[in-house]
């Protein structure tokens, strides 16, 4: 009935998964007690649970992304501690523990982390920035979130039934299959990841359907705002790349469920087909997470200098040529696996071409600055952050792109801080610029900017006090996943790398305190034109937050810039545009279809690992029905009448009005 | 040689050395094993890093002293910056933007082709001494080492011969994992049912520190094992000695070794059997086991039988 789980699975004599896993239980408890005793769980089912809106699913997306990075850096701090304990020592996490917590660390902060906030971001502003009313399959998106929420819990539930895989965040065969891995820790990783990657999938081919098909009247592609370039190339990316990612654990699934022999050392498997499978999508991945970064410190850079971005269709360029490359070369994981001396210097070669059109990126964004009037606010300080970070990240990255060099590099902690340099410094940072540049647009106020500086420095400082040490072991010969070690000249650096972490701790802490403090202060932080920041593109044309539907009349573009050119010729005229015709609305209806298959799918997820093939069948089959229920509903659509739409518009037209004259009497 | 290359030459010979005495200076104290080599290939790899590092610091520190630059003195607050709010593009400055990091790269790129080819790990190393032949296979969680012209074989500890190339073919009892000895250069993956080449030396009489740089399970950490490299006469009377003393590695010997077991301190062998690491890498020896899930001390969930 239960197949292999007994009550052996829960880990008992392990008392911090415990105990870290009993504080969230009791945590979410709490919340879900305050919930539905407070009245609040109609409300959050109606608007939040079955919303298709893409700005509620972008906003869950990113809550996702960051109640995760709370788990993935806990994991950071364990191991940070360990290594800085575990000198001729074993430290106080035993190596079976230790090693699930790498694993863990890497797997969540990729695709829990990192992965949801760069599709949060993306979902809730690109159709803002295309100036259209939501994303081409609005429910998919919300099944697509759910998929991937899916995936997060079955992560977090192996912390107590169980155990997560001990591979490393990325299961190499052998180590993976049966033979060595017969634990569920492994399958926990696999069925996550297969339930998340179908929701990634999917999201990607709604955004690429909603750039390529959904922008405003006279929206050409070279009108488009940066970021809608970057998510274009990092979308197609997904496309592209994540069904490489399913086949390949497909693969393994079938070797450790049904004897196959893909990637066994027995009967004929080839281990090296793994990793050049899982590195065909992997680092695709690698631009999946970076290139929308890239459209995120476009914007802020451009609107923080009060200028056009310099070279934008240089950028456009470097941006599509990046996404080309990106699939050509996923050799250099593996330069010391002894392909020769052809096959590594072609590939080597190759990477570094990649340095190219990012040096061209870089040199943009400082013609950006050249010459603007710089507004030192967070989003900012991030970007700047950003760019002299991701420099030094970038620089050692063409290091290890150079096989010789690599050869003696590889895996050692200069990987380690090479790949946090550019995954810290430009995703992270980029998610952070990207939250404090439209937080005012989601919900209505600005975060507390004394706060968001402390966090940034914490996280700036912090970071180079964490990792440029690590850069140092790698030169001294340590390399990566050490439970313990016996070097004496290890010893301080690690130290130094923990202090390190702990300053990152007090950055997330600033981080969570502004959140607590901005919606305390909601009222002096109000923006009540909907353009905080002085924005260029059609984001900040409509109300914050903005209605349902986005814009009550979908704007006509004439050029780049949309907004920009909105306000320029408001301030010409000293006034704003006619009162447009308004007319009633169709908006996709709320469905609950994303959260009752996400349900299923997290049976179908449990039931697999554990071996309860009954219930995965029965998971299986919810699924199924809960699509047919949705295929057959009756309305699709519901209708905003032209006197609400009107109502709605009218308000933001006023404060925009009353903005205007503040503008005009101080000019 | 014409003047520019002369100035090319001479400007990277200058930044690889302010580099090379920045990191000097910078790691002075802790021990950085991979600018220490101590081998021709670790000292190829050494340079081929630093020229690396010089040429692209040459972009980067003016890149980020000029980000800096900028956003300092176009702030808001400084009345003396001109401001060109409407300025977005320069025919110039785009070529420039270009073609810098394109040049950085040609030259980077050279770099990776010649030294990708020169440093292959197969390529083996030009020398008038004969090559010692080491076959290695890396074991759950232990290197084997198997000498065999000289018939003896050790566990986590390594002797080999100052000055001579020493040619590894290396495999993998089960997993993955990656030999290196970080003073003497290149690592290589090992993995079951291939061999792999490897060719190193070492140039200095020494004990050098080697690891597996590939995580491989729970005793992972204790995979490391030590390089001695001393004259010739001594490694001649190290092998007289491992052939008077220590179990013989036969087959039934080897199994056994090739089960699981963690931080096991290093050890000799005799008369081992010619063709065992043959056997070993074409697996007509069997793959080594994975762990015993119905010890009861096993640490894998769920417990089989439970």
């Amino acid at each position: 009935m239960l197949g292999r789980l007994t009550l052996a699975a829960i880990p008992l004599d392990q008392p911090i998964p415990l105990i870290a896993a009993a504080l969230v239980g009791l945590v979410l408890l709490a919340v879900m007690a305050w919930i539905v005793f407070a009245g609040h769980l109609p409300y959050l089912w109606r608007e939040w649970i079955t919303s298709v809106d893409h700005k509620r699913v972008g906003i869950m997306y990113t809550l996702l992304a960051l109640v995760m990075l709370l788990r993935g850096f806990s994991d950071a701090i364990l191991m940070r501690s360990q290594q800085a304990l575990a000198y001729q020592a074993p430290g106080y996490l035993p190596p079976e523990h230790y090693d699930q917590i790498f694993s863990a660390h890497g797997t969540l902060m990729i695709f829990f982390v990192a992965m949801p906030f760069m599709i949060g971001l993306m979902n809730f502003v690109l159709p803002l920035q295309l100036g259209v009313r939501d994303v081409a399959f609005p429910t998919l998106n919300s099944v697509s979130f759910w998929l991937t929420a899916t995936g997060a819990l079955l992560v977090n539930i192996s912390l107590v039934v169980g155990e997560f895989a001990r591979t490393g965040w990325l299961p190499y065969p052998p180590l993976s299959e049966t033979a060595y891995s017969p634990g569920v820790g492994v399958d926990y990783y696999l069925w996550s990841l297969q339930i998340s990657g179908v929701g990634t999938l999917m999201s990607g081919i709604n955004l690429v359907t909603t750039i390529l098909k959904m922008r405003a009247p006279g929206m050409t592609y070279l009108r488009m705002p940066m970021f809608c370039w970057t998510a274009l190339a990092s979308n197609l990316l997904i496309v592209a790349a994540f069904p490489i990612l399913t086949a390949t654990l497909a693969m393994l699934i079938l070797d450790r469920y049904l004897g196959f022999h893909f990637f066994t050392n027995e009967a004929g498997g080839n281990v090296m087909m793994f990793n050049n499978l899982i590195w065909a999508w992997g680092h695709p991945e690698v631009y999946i997470l970076i290139l929308p970064a890239f459209g995120i410190f476009s914007e802020v850079i451009s609107t923080f200098s009060e200028k056009p971005l310099f070279g934008y269709r240089s950028m456009v360029m470097a941006t599509m040529a990046i996404c080309l490359l990106a699939f050509m070369v996923w050799l250099h994981h593996f330069f010391t696996m002894g392909a020769g001396g052809d096959v590594n210097a072609v590939f080597g070669v190759a990477t570094m071409i990649i340095a190219v059109p990012t040096g061209v990126k870089v040199f943009n964004w400082l013609f950006t600055m050249y010459g603007g009037r710089i507004r030192l606010d967070t989003p900012m300080l991030w970007a700047i952050g950003f760019v002299v970070t991701f420099t030094i990240g970038g620089m050692t990255g063409v290091m290890l792109a150079i096989p010789p060099a690599d050869f003696v590099l590889h895996n050692s902690l200069f990987l380690v801080a090479h790949f946090h340099n550019v995954i810290i410094g430009g995703v992270l940072f980029g998610g952070f610029a990207g939250y404090t540049f439209w937080f005012p647009k989601a919900f209505g106020f600005r975060l507390h900017e004394g706060w968001g500086k402390a966090a940034f420095w914490c996280w700036i400082v912090g970071f180079y006090v964490a990792f440029m040490p690590l850069y140092l072991l790698g030169l001294m010969g340590m390399t990566r996943r050490m439970q313990h070690y016996d070097d004496p000249t290890w010893h301080p650096w690690l130290i130094v790398a923990a202090v390190g972490a702990a300053i990152i701790l007090a950055g997330i802490i600033c981080q969570v305190v502004q959140l607590f403090v901005s919606i305390r202060q909601r009222a002096s932080l109000r923006d009540e034109t909907g353009d905080p920041w002085n924005g260029r593109s059609l984001e900040w044309s409509t109300a914050s937050p903005p209605p349902a539907f986005n814009f009550a009349v979908l704007p006509e573009v004439h050029g780049e810039e949309p907004y920009w050119g909105i306000k320029q010729r408001a301030h010409e005229q000293q006034h704003l545009d006619n009162t447009p015709d308004y007319e009633p609305i169709d908006m996709p209806r709320n469905s609950p279809t994303g959260f009752v298959c996400a349900f299923f799918a997290t049976l179908v997820g449990f039931a697999l690992i554990w071996y309860m093939w009954w219930l995965a069948i029965v998971g299986l089959l919810g699924a199924y029905a809960t699509f047919v229920v949705f295929a057959w509903r009756n309305r699709v659509e519901d209708v905003i009448p032209a006197e609400t739409v009107a109502r709605i518009d009218q308000a933001n037209r006023r404060a925009r009005a009353r903005a205007l004259e503040t503008l005009e009497v101080a000019s | 040689m014409s003047l520019p290359k002369l100035l090319v030459r001479g400007a990277l010979a200058w930044s690889t050395r302010i580099t090379a005495g920045l990191l000097g200076f910078l790691l002075a104290g802790c021990q950085a094993r991979v600018l220490d080599p101590q081998g021709p290939v670790g000292v190829a790899e050494r340079m081929i890093l630093l020229n690396a590092l010089a040429i692209m610091l040459c972009i980067v520190v003016p890149l980020i002293v000029a980000v800096l630059g900028f956003a300092w003195w176009f702030r808001t607050g400084n009345p003396k910056a001109r401001r060109l709010p409407e300025w977005s593009f320069s025919g110039q400055i785009e070529i420039v933007t270009w073609s810098v990091p394109l040049m950085a790269i040609m030259f980077l790129g050279g770099i990776a082709w010649f030294g990708s080819h020169e440093l292959d790990p197969g390529k083996p190393l030009s020398s008038e001494k004969k090559p010692l032949d080491v076959q290695v296979v890396s074991l759950d969680w232990k290197w084997l080492f198997i000498l065999p012209d000289q018939k003896v074989a050790s566990i986590n500890s390594l002797v080999v011969p100052v000055g001579t190339p020493v040619r590894f073919a290396l495999t993998s009892a089960s997993v993955m994992n990656a030999f290196f000895i970080p003073r003497l250069g290149s690592m290589i993956y090992t993995m079951n049912g291939m061999v792999q080449k490897l060719n190193l030396q070492a140039d200095h009489e020494g004990t050098y520190d080697g690891l597996s740089s590939h995580f491989s399970g729970d005793g992972f950490p204790g995979m490391h094992f030590t390089v001695r490299a001393v004259p010739q006469a001594e490694f001649d009377a190290w092998v007289e000695a491992a052939r008077g003393s220590g179990p013989a590695l036969d087959e039934n010997a080897y199994t056994s070794l090739a089960r699981q077991s963690m931080n096991v301190p290093a050890a000799t062998f005799r008369d081992v059997a010619a063709d065992l690491f043959d056997r070993i890498a074409t697996q007509q020896i069997p793959p080594g086991p994975g762990p015993d899930q119905t010890d009861p001390q096993s640490k894998i969930s769920p417990k089989a039988g439970g």
